[in-house]
Order: C-alpha cells, then structure tokens, then sequence
C-alpha cells in the first residue's frame, strides 16, 4: 500500500487516540510519580500530532511564498497548527521542566517516588 | 459585526505584570529588600488600570487592542466588555489586598523563596488576567498554561507534603489544558478560525456537525478540572491545605473563578446559548454535577478538622454556586453566578488570610485549637465572622444577594430539587462556621500551639479588615453591580426583564 495514502487517511488519528489512551493509561495506572509524568507526555505529544496530521495537505508545498507555485493557497501546507504547536511543545517542556523540580523535592524529603509508599510516608508523618 | 473602538488599557495590564514580574525579581537579585516594593508598586498600577478600563467600559462599551497590528481574525486581539473588565477589576483589587499581605507573611512563612515568590506571583496573575482579556482561542490556551506553571511553583511553596500535592496538581491540570487544546483542535478544524468572535459567528452554521459536541465537551472537562467543578475537584483540597497561606489566599480566591468565568465566556459567547442547549445538555450536566458538588463538599466540611482543609472544600462547595448559575442559564442564576465570582473571592480571601495569620501567630490549624482565640485577637476574628456570615449568606453581607438572585434562578428554572438544595447548603454552610464561631468566641483556650500574642502587625491585620467591611460594602452596593455592569455585557437571552 502506498505510504501517502496511509498517512493521509484515517490511521494517523487513529494512532492519535491510541496515543491519548497510553497517555491517559499511564497517569491513571502507574504507580511510579515519574511513569505518571511520562503518561503525561505522551499524552500531550498525542495532542500535538492531531494538530500537525490536520495540516497536511497532499502534494502541497512548505508555507514559503514561491514564485512556481504562486499565491494559490491549496499549494501550501497550512503554517497555522504548526506555529501552534511550536507554542504547545514550550509550554509542554515548561511543564516537564516545573514537574520535575517537584520530583526533585518530594524525593528529597520522602526518599521515594512511589506513589503507594509515599502515601505509608505521608500517613507516618501525620501520625507524628 | 460592529468594529470595537481601540484602545491600550487591557494591554498594559499584560505588559505591566509581565515587566513588573521580570523587574521584581531583577530588584531582589540586587537586594532582597527591593523586591517588595517594585512588585507592590506593579500591583497597583495594574489596579489603576483596571479600574480605568471598567469605568471607561461602563461609560463607552466594550473595548479592543489588536496586537502587533496584525487585524482580527488573523492577528491577536483583546476584547474586553463590562465582564472582563470587571472580573479583571476583582483580580487586581484581591492582588493588592494579598500583596500587602504578602510583605511580612512571605518573609516569615518562607524566606529563602522571598523574591521568587513574588515573581510568581505576578506570573500567575499576568496568566490569570490574560485568561479574561484575550479574544483568541490558543492565546487563551498559554495564558491557561503560564497562570498554571505559576500556580503549580506557588502551591508547591508551604510545609513539607506541598510539593506532592502540587505534582497530584500539575498532572490533572495539565490533562486539563491539554484536553482544552484538543477541543480547540476540533473547533479549529471545523472553523478554521482561532478567533472568539469570528469563531462564534461560524458556529451556528455547523449545527448538526458530529464535531462540534465533542469539541465542547472537550472543553467543558479542560476548563473543568482547572475550575475544580465537581467531581473534577480531587486536587484541590490537598493543594490548599499544605500550601503556605499567602499561596493560597491568592489562587483559591481567584483561580478557579477565572476558570469559571472562561467557562461562561465560552458556552454564551462563542458557542452561544441556542447551540449549548441544542447540541448537548451541557448546561444540564453542568447544573446537576454542581448542584451534587454543593452537597457533598459542604458535608465533606463539615466533617474536616483542619481549618484551611474546611475552607478548601467549602470552595468547591462554593464553586458549586457559581457552576450551577452558569449550568442553568437563565438571567438570574447567571446574575447570581457572576456576583459569586466577586462575593466569593472576597470572602474565601479574608477567610484564609485569618488563618495564615492565626497560624503564624499561634501556630494553631485545627478547629479545636481556634477555641477562645475570638478574645486574643479580636479584629482578626471580627473580619473572620463577617466572612463567616456571608459564606452562610446572611443580609446584608455580599453572600446574601449572590445566592437570592441564585435561588432566583433555580425557581425560574422550576426545578424544585436545586431549589432545596440552594436553600439546605445554607444550613449546611451555617453549620460548619457557627460550629467554628461559638468555640473562637465562648469556648476556653486549647494547650495546643503557642498562647496568641495579641494582634498581628499591620500588614497582615490591614488586608484582612480591608476585606471583612469589604463584605458588607460589596453587599450594600450590589445593585449598582449588578444594573451598570453585568446587565449591559451579557447577551440578549441572558438579561434581566427590564434592563
């Protein structure tokens, strides 16, 4: 089968809610605060994938005005998802960046990242 | 579609916080002490605006700032009418009243975050006004995002379980924003525009479209875990109790409310209310799933023994008010649930700065160790009582008028079971607090915690009597809210008859 038209067709938002299942697998299920952030990535990188597969466009061009293709807009890939999405990738690696910082510091103070024994340690402490 | 007159109010808003926050920190590199200032001073020129902004919104109707030039729907652009400017009003009062606050709080909850903190501070607020003012889909989405990152730093900021509650957080309201992305997805999609005016004048014509229900109940969820709406609440409580109080005098009076307000904006103003009652019952969900988050969070209250943690689920609760008058849709619970934002934030914000100052005080937190503190520190309790009364609704404090025009609008709506359930949180609410006001005020003082010294000093004492007389102000002068703000920035369908 041709890749094009695989691509082009319904498979890749298929893999996308494939991709927001794991995600959302992840967060829910795991037990691991890192696995859970992991769950959490995905889960946006699923979300960045729709965006981008619904700007392709078949047998059109980069978003650059040239002159052989002229100023007709189906020769063009549509350049909006994609500068959203560039915008999305920051906030995302911002939010990896703030999440890990608060790994940092719950396994400074409790020794752990496992959510079942964090929970033991979180009840010791207020037992004390 | 009527050109809106152009203006640079709402966008110095932005700009100030934005170089305020970057100066603030700038100012604390050179010598601790400086950043107070330069961040107080930024707080409340970001109030003199506002201020500007509503009384030229009040006089002249809504305004516009087109960004880089660049004309709507391809550019960015800022609309704000009577709402926005209002809801922008309340965010930067509430910000001055917490940032004085904030002056002798912050040094003694946290000192080696001091200057930090402060830029976070006005990160979350340059978010959170950014939310209000902005008239484009994605653009909203960063300012979600950037009011976020800074709320997860500040709640991770208080005793030593803050940062676990504050990653429970970042996980929820990241799927949160991430599903609020994907719905803008689907509407994008659809529209092919970004643009909340122009998106809400391509939507009617895609009714019918199988799209379109999933993109709003994409957004409803997004926009609900971050406003906490019942039962999306599961982060909240945690992230307020352990948070130092300055943290969460400042995000639990304003955050959710501004997630609530985009909520509002998005279901009238963009989707429109014909189309959210015709493609989807999400009004009715919304309405039902609140109506059930008044009741049970109010009894979860009830049953806390933690201070801050009773007042944590009493917002939820208090949420509750504001998703059911938005739920139902009809001029009065609208009334009443954009009056709650205000009421509440004042209210909930002198509530947790008592008990930020009782506990750097006294170090005391339970319900049982506030016994006999009515007598040691009588102003800080006065303040407390008066919040107390409005969060129960009693006249003629602000609480009372919000939930009137609320039980309004369930009987309008007919439906007899809001209406009961309306009228029993009240008992419910008045439960709890009267509880906690005969053992402040007749009960002898408890071992626990150190014996109160008197007062706090003036930063800390100011802000909370400020907001306390700020209960019955706001009471008295609901009317005027009401008729020259609210009724001339709602929709058509949604005003009161005669206005």
């Amino acid at each position: 089968m041709d890749l094009t038209v695989v691509l082009t067709g319904r498979a890749p938002y298929a893999f996308t809610i494939v991709l927001l299942l794991i995600g959302l697998y992840g967060m829910m299920a795991k037990q691991n605060l890192m696995k859970k952030l992991f769950g959490m990535n995905i889960f946006q990188g699923a979300i960045i994938l729709f965006f981008i597969v619904h700007a392709y466009k078949t047998g059109a061009s980069v978003p650059v005005l040239d002159d052989a293709l002229g100023t007709d807009p189906t020769r063009y890939v549509n350049p909006i998802p994609h500068g959203l999405m560039l915008t999305a990738i920051v906030v995302s690696v911002a939010t990896t960046g703030v999440a890990l910082a608060l790994l940092i510091r719950i396994y400074r103070s409790y020794g752990t990242i496992d959510e079942v024994e964090l929970l033991e340690r979180l009840r010791k402490d207020e037992s004390r | 579609m009527a050109v809106l007159p152009e203006s640079n109010l709402p966008v110095i808003i932005t700009l100030l916080l934005l170089f305020g926050a970057l100066l603030t920190i700038a100012a604390g590199l050179v010598r601790r002490e400086f950043a107070w200032p330069v961040a107080f001073t930024t707080l409340v020129l970001v109030l003199v605006d506002a201020l500007i902004q509503l009384a030229t919104i009040v006089q002249g109707g809504p305004l516009r700032h087109t960004l880089g030039g660049w004309a709507a729907p391809i550019g960015i652009e800022y609309v704000v009418d009577g709402l926005g400017a209002f809801v922008v009003t309340v965010i930067a009062a509430v910000a001055v009243v917490v940032g004085m606050y904030a002056r002798s709080a912050v040094r003694r909850e946290n000192p080696d975050q001091e200057v930090a903190f402060l830029g976070m501070l006005l990160t979350l607020l340059l978010g959170l006004t950014g939310m209000v003012l902005t008239g484009d889909l994605f653009n909203l989405y960063v300012f979600y995002e950037i009011s976020s990152l800074a709320g997860y730093s500040l709640l991770a900021v208080g005793d030593r379980k803050a940062p676990v509650a504050a990653f429970r957080y970042l996980i929820l309201g990241t799927t949160g924003a991430s599903f609020y992305l994907l719905g803008i997805g689907f509407l994008y999609t659809l529209t092919g525009s970004l643009n909340m005016a122009d998106v809400a004048r391509l939507v009617p014509a895609l009714q019918g479209n199988p799209g379109l229900p999933v993109a709003l109940a994409l957004i409803i969820v997004g926009v609900g875990l971050k406003m906490a709406l019942f039962p999306l609440h599961g982060w909240l409580a945690d992230a307020y109790t352990h948070a130092s109080s300055t943290s969460t005098a400042i995000v639990a009076p304003i955050m959710t409310k501004v997630s609530a307000f985009v909520l509002l904006r998005l279901l009238f103003f963009v989707f429109g209310v014909d189309l959210v009652a015709n493609i989807l019952p999400a009004g009715t969900i919304v309405a039902w799933l609140s109506a059930a988050g008044i009741v049970v969070m109010s009894l979860m209250s009830i049953a806390q023994r933690d201070v801050k943690r009773m007042l944590a689920y009493s917002s939820v609760a208090q949420l509750g008010y504001i998703g059911l008058g938005i739920g139902l849709a009809n001029p009065w619970a609208l009334t009443g649930a954009v009056l709650h934002i205000l009421n509440h934030a004042t209210m909930k914000c002198c509530l947790f700065l008592v008990t930020g100052s009782v506990a750097m005080q006294t170090r005391r937190t339970s319900v049982a160790e506030y016994a006999g503190l009515g007598r040691a520190m009588p102003w800080t309790f006065a303040s407390f009582s008066l919040a107390a009364l409005a969060m129960v609704g009693l006249p003629p404090t602000n609480g009372f008028f919000s939930k009137w025009y609320l039980l309004l609008g369930t009987i309008r709506a007919g439906s007899w079971p809001l209406v009961a359930i309306v009228a029993a949180s009240s008992l419910l609410t008045a439960v709890y607090f009267f509880r906690l006001l005969e053992s402040i005020y007749t009960a002898p003082m408890t071992a626990g915690g150190d014996a109160p010294e008197g007062e706090s000093g003036f930063f800390v004492l100011a802000p909370t009597i400020v907001l306390g007389v700020g209960v019955i102000v706001l009471g008295l002068c609901n009317s005027w809210f009401v008729t020259q703000i609210l009724q001339p920035s709602l929709p058509d369908a949604l005003r009161l008859p005669g206005m």
